[in-house]
C-alpha cells in the first residue's frame, strides 16, 4: 500500500467542452450577487445583515445583543452585595498572566476597616489592554471570584497610557455582582 | 496658417480628453467595479465608506458617493508609497518596464472610435484621435509590446519567481496573440475595410455583426447570406473575447501572476507608483479590449435596431446631440463589457498552463483557421455556382475532420513498445 494509483476520472463530452460549466458558474454567482443587492443571501437574516450580503456594517450596526453567553471580552474587577471589593491580592492572576499584562500592588486593610480580617487589598491594579490577549486564565486561576471577562469589547485609546486600565476603571466596568461565593462574611 | 492652428487644437484636445478624461478614469472607476462586484458576487460589501468626511468640519453626517472615491484614495496611497527599489535589480529595465506596459495600452486609444462625428454648426469632427485605414492591426501591433514590459520586469527584477512569471506571459500573450489575429480575419472580410470608424458605420446601418436585424433603416430578418455568416461571426466573437482574456492576462489565463504559485508574479519586485503602473497597464489592455469586442462585434458607439438614423438630426442651436448619446452609448456598452470581464474573473477557476497553451494551440488556432475559410466560402458563394459552393463546403468538413482527428490522435498516449 506505499503506492497508491490514482484513476483520473473519464471525462464526458460535455464535461471535456466546459461551456455549459461556465454557464452553471456564471448562474450561480449571478444568483448570489442578485440575491445579495436584495439582502436575501443565505444567512442574512441569522446575521443580521445590513441588506448588503450577509455583512454587518460595523459603527451603525454592532453585534452586542447576538453576543454569545461566552464571549470573553475585558477583565474586570468586581465588588459585591456589601460593596467590598473582593480582590484580596494575592497576585495568582498577575503570575498566571501569560501576556503579563496585569501589575498589581498590594496593601494592608487598615484595623479600623469592617473588612480588617480580609487583611489585603489592591493598592494599584492595572490591566495593559495592549497586551492582554483576552484568555480569561485570571478569571480561571482567581480563588476570590474577583476578576471576570466581561463582554466589552471596543477598548481604544490614542496613547498607550489610555489603554492601561487603572483599579478605578476595572471596578467602573465590572460594577457590582451578586451571587457569589461570600467568605469573609460572618453568615455564610 | 490658422487652420492647421485650429486643425492642431481640435487633435490635441482630442488626445487629452479621450485619452485623460474618458480612458485613463475609466482604470479606477473598472477597479471600483472589481471590488464592489465581487464583493457582492461573495455576499459581502465592499468599499462604500470612503467620502467626503464631513463629520471632520463638524457637520452631522458624512458623505459618501457609495465609496466611489474610494479609487482615489487607493491611487493617493500608492503614490505616497515608499518606491521601493530592491538592491539586486537590473536597474535600468527595472524603472523601463512599469512605463512599458503603460503606454501601449494607452497608445491603441488612438484608433477607437468613441461615438459619431459631433456636429458643431455644420462642421464635422470624428470622434477618433486617428481616423487611420489600418485600426485593428495598429491595436494588435502596439498593444503585443506591451509584452515587452512584462518580460522586462520578470527579468530585470532578477529573482526567480517575477521571471517565471515574466516568461510565462510572453509565452501566453505570444500564443494568443495568433488566434486573436487569426479570429478577426472573416470579421475584417465580411466588412472589406479595416478603418474601424468605417466598420462601425456600416454596423450601424445594416445590423451589428452579432445582432443583423436591420438593414438600410428598417427591422428586418437578414437573408440568408447574412444569416449564414452569423454562425463564423460567432465564432470568432468566442474565439476574440477568450483571447483578449488571455491577452489581457485576465482571470482564467492569468498565471503570470497567481498568487498561489508566483507570490505576486512579474510584479513581485515592485512596489508603490511602479507597481500602480502596471496594475493601470492591465485595467487599461482590459478597457481597450472590452472596446475593440464592442467596435468589432457589438457595434461600437451605435443604438442600434435602426436608431442611429432618427437621432442623427437632432440638435440644440445647431449642435448635433447624436455625437454625445453615442459616447454615452459607448460608455455603458464600455463598462457593461467590463463588467461581464469581473464577472468571469470571479467565476471560473484559473488553468493550468498545459491546458492553457492546449486550448491557444490546440483548440483556437485550428479553429480560427478552419473559421477564416469558412466565412470566406459563405462570403464567396454567391458569386459562385451552387456545384463550387457544395464542392467546397465538402472540402471544408473534410478537412474540419482530419484537423479534429489530427488533434485527437496527438492526445492518446504514446504505446509502450514492451509494457
Amino acid at each position: 500500500m506505499s503506492v497508491v494509483k490514482l484513476k483520473r476520472p473519464k471525462l464526458g463530452f460535455g464535461e471535456k467542452i466546459y461551456f455549459g460549466a461556465l454557464i452553471k458558474g456564471f448562474i450561480l454567482t449571478m444568483g448570489h450577487a442578485i440575491r445579495s443587492l436584495r439582502g436575501k443571501s443565505a444567512g442574512a437574516d441569522s446575521l443580521a445583515s445590513s441588506g448588503l450580503g450577509v455583512t454587518m456594517q460595523f459603527p451603525e450596526q454592532r453585534w452586542d445583543e447576538h453576543l454569545p453567553e461566552h464571549y470573553r471580552g475585558a477583565p474586570a474587577l468586581v465588588t459585591d452585595e456589601q460593596g467590598r471589593e473582593r480582590c484580596v491580592s494575592c497576585q495568582l492572576c498577575e503570575f498566571i498572566c501569560p501576556p503579563k499584562a496585569i501589575k498589581i500592588v498590594p496593601s494592608e486593610i487598615p484595623a479600623d476597616d469592617p473588612w480588617a480580617k480580609v487583611e489585603k487589598r489592591p493598592l494599584e491594579f492595572d490591566i495593559d489592554m495592549i497586551r492582554c490577549i483576552y484568555c480569561g486564565m485570571c478569571e480561571e486561576v482567581c480563588p476570590e471570584q474577583a476578576i471576570f471577562l466581561r463582554k466589552d469589547y471596543l477598548i481604544t485609546g490614542l496613547a498607550r497610557k489610555d489603554m492601561v486600565h487603572t483599579k478605578k476603571k476595572l471596578y467602573e466596568i465590572g460594577g457590582t455582582r451578586v451571587g457569589l461565593v461570600n467568605k469573609w462574611n460572618e453568615l455564610k | 496658417m490658422p487652420d492647421l492652428l485650429i486643425q492642431l487644437l481640435i487633435i490635441i484636445t482630442k488626445i487629452v480628453v479621450l485619452t485623460f478624461v474618458v480612458v485613463l478614469p475609466l482604470v479606477p472607476i473598472s477597479v471600483y467595479f472589481e471590488r464592489r462586484f465581487s464583493a457582492v458576487i461573495q455576499d459581502r460589501v465592499g468599499p462604500n465608506r470612503v467620502g467626503i468626511p464631513l463629520t471632520l468640519l463638524g457637520f452631522k453626517k458624512d458623505f459618501h458617493f457609495f465609496g466611489l472615491i474610494q479609487p482615489m484614495a487607493d491611487g493617493i496611497k500608492l503614490l505616497l508609497k515608499e518606491d521601493f527599489t530592491p538592491e539586486h535589480v537590473r536597474k535600468t529595465f527595472y524603472w523601463l518596464a512599469p512605463a512599458l506596459t503603460v503606454i501601449p495600452a494607452l497608445i491603441t486609444v488612438c484608433v477607437v472610435p468613441f461615438g459619431s462625428p459631433l456636429n458643431f454648426f455644420g462642421h464635422e469632427e470624428k470622434l477618433v484621435i486617428a481616423d487611420i485605414d489600418v485600426g485593428p492591426l495598429f491595436v494588435f501591433a502596439i498593444s503585443s509590446l506591451s509584452v515587452y514590459g512584462i518580460t522586462l520586469a520578470g527579468w530585470s527584477s532578477n529573482s526567480k519567481f517575477p521571471f517565471i512569471g515574466g516568461v510565462r506571459s510572453t509565452a501566453q500573450m505570444i500564443s494568443y496573440e495568433i488566434s486573436l489575429g487569426l479570429s478577426i480575419v472573416p470579421v475584417l472580410m465580411y466588412f472589406g475595410d479595416l478603418n474601424l470608424s468605417t466598420i462601425v458605420q456600416k454596423q450601424a446601418d445594416s445590423g451589428w455583426l452579432l445582432l443583423p436585424f436591420w438593414k438600410h433603416g428598417s427591422l428586418c430578418i437578414p437573408d440568408l447570406n447574412t444569416a449564414l455568416f452569423w454562425i463564423p461571426a460567432v465564432i470568432s466573437f468566442f474565439i476574440f473575447t477568450i483571447s483578449i482574456f488571455a491577452e489581457t492576462n485576465r482571470m482564467p489565463f492569468d498565471l503570470p501572476e497567481c498568487e498561489t504559485e508566483l507570490v505576486g508574479g512579474y510584479h513581485t519586485e515592485y512596489s508603490s507608483m511602479k507597481f500602480a503602473l502596471f496594475f493601470m497597464g492591465e485595467y487599461a489592455a482590459m478597457v481597450i479590449g472590452s472596446a475593440m469586442i464592442i467596435t468589432l462585434f457589438l457595434g461600437g458607439w451605435s443604438l442600434g435596431f435602426t436608431l442611429d438614423a432618427k437621432i442623427a438630426d437632432w440638435n440644440i442651436g445647431g449642435v448635433g446631440l447624436a455625437g454625445f448619446i453615442h459616447i454615452g452609448v459607448f460608455l455603458s456598452k464600455l463598462i457593461a463589457f467590463i463588467l461581464f470581464f469581473i464577472l468571469v474573473r470571479w467565476t471560473v477557476p484559473r488553468f493550468r498552463y498545459d491546458q492553457l497553451m492546449k486550448l491557444g494551440w490546440v483548440i483556437f488556432f485550428e479553429a480560427a483557421l478552419i473559421n477564416v475559410f469558412l466565412a470566406a466560402l459563405i462570403l464567396a458563394a454567391p458569386q459562385f455556382s451552387a456545384a463550387i459552393t457544395i464542392i467546397g463546403a465538402v472540402v471544408l468538413l473534410v478537412l474540419t475532420a482530419a484537423i479534429i482527428w489530427v488533434a485527437k490522435v496527438s492526445e492518446d498516449r504514446p504505446k509502450l513498445l514492451r509494457a
